[in-house]
């Protein structure tokens, strides 16, 4: 996990050429790490884990809409490294934790695989509450029902494209939401 | 929602990257230091004697130094945009200091002592400590705008390499209507007319540059 450089840049640069299977295949594997990491760093922050999932959506959402700035000449990890721990410690100044966290120290630990997901974040789905109704539905009808872009826009009259600006919106909102909107 | 459910969303999002950050900075410090360069024309205009000065040594490297300053800025600019702090852009530094370095010593070699304090305070120093942060103005905010799309790892930094960059466009523009073409003038005032910048550059990146 993490630890073949070379693949998880390939798989970016795949995905920049818009390979939808490389992306898909880098964001799992990176959400699997993220979710380690995050989970590692609660406990060295003495934080419940229930924000474990929250962080790595956020995290994955930054990723997602930072990716222009890696520097293709660079390996992705230390990018993706320096996005995590922003997140992480974000995250954690939010709640009033603002010790010193370094997540390199927890990165080259990562010998059992990491722990499955555990259910849906509840945040997450406050946070779906809080689009607007457009964005929400298109979320939901990609996300939770599964359905194409252009099965969406079928459903709702709206072209693919329009589909798709829309969910670029709505997931920058939920970016703002989770960077935001929380105590 | 799960995490898998939202990455079925992120591959949908198929936003095709915009523009690498190299070219988004280029395009948003050519915006600005066009409208710079507009009210450049309206109220400022190109010294009279232009065509002379290109002549002189002092205009060229004049010019020089400030293409210099403006390529390193755009390198630490594009550098502090990023999540990982490289030191690539340290490089661009070295042409500022060497012309610089020639510059100053050619002055200091040619001209005789009692001229140095003449043509260090030079003719229109207030002026250019105003006028250059006024023309990086539009720089900045374009650059400002443009660096929210980045994910700097520092924001505050971002923002003053932003402020050195909108600077550096400035004074390029500047340099075509200022009379001072003296190293001495140019190396002690450009400098201090971009700390404003950089200052503002800093004070606002680091509330608008957040990610």
């Amino acid at each position: 996990m993490l630890s073949d450089p070379e693949d998880l840049s390939a798989l970016m640069r795949a995905a920049r050429k818009g390979d939808d299977e490389a992306y898909r295949r880098l964001l799992l594997c990176v959400a699997a790490w993220l979710r380690a990491v995050a989970s590692r760093g609660l406990v060295a922050a003495g934080r419940p884990n229930a924000d474990c999932e929250d962080i790595v959506q956020e995290t994955l959402l930054a990723m997602h809409l930072k990716r222009d700035t890696w520097d293709e000449m660079q390996p992705l990890q230390p990018w993706l490294r320096a996005i995590a721990r922003h997140k992480l410690v974000d995250h954690l100044r939010r709640r009033g934790f603002t010790d010193h966290v370094d997540i390199d120290d927890h990165t080259d630990t990562l010998a059992a695989p990491a722990a499955a997901e555990e259910g849906s974040a509840l945040d997450a789905r406050q946070m779906l509450g809080s689009l607007p109704e457009r964005q929400r539905r298109i979320v939901e009808g990609i996300s939770i029902e599964g359905q194409s872009a252009r099965d969406v826009g079928v459903r709702m009259g709206m072209s693919e494209g329009a589909v798709r600006v829309t969910l670029h919106r709505a997931l920058r909102a939920l970016s703002d939401a989770y960077r935001k909107g929380r105590t | 929602m799960k995490t898998e459910q939202l990455v079925t969303s992120l591959v949908a999002d198929r936003a095709r990257a915009t523009a690498p950050l190299g070219r988004s900075v280029g395009s948003a410090v050519v915006a600005g230091a066009l409208v710079s360069l507009v009210i450049f024309a309206i109220e400022l205009g190109p010294r009279v004697d232009l065509a002379a000065a290109f002549a002189t040594w002092r205009f060229d490297l004049k010019l020089a130094l400030v293409l210099a300053a403006l390529m390193a800025a755009s390198g630490a600019c594009v550098a502090m945009a990023r999540p990982v702090a490289t030191v690539r852009w340290r490089w661009g530094v070295l042409p500022v200091l060497l012309v610089a370095a020639a510059a100053l010593g050619t002055e200091l070699a040619v001209l005789p002592a009692r001229e140095w304090e003449k043509n260090l305070v030079g003719s229109n120093a207030l002026f250019c400590l105003t006028t250059i942060p006024l023309l990086a103005l539009a720089p900045l905010a374009v650059l400002l705008l443009a660096l929210r799309r980045a994910a700097p790892a520092s924001p505050a930094l971002a923002g003053a390499a932003a402020g050195g960059l909108a600077a550096a466009a400035a004074a390029a523009i500047y340099a075509f209507h200022c009379f001072d073409d003296s190293p001495l003038f140019v190396l002690t005032w450009y400098p201090l007319a971009a700390i404003p910048v950089i200052v503002a550059g800093t004070v606002v990146g680091h509330r608008l540059l957040r990610w």
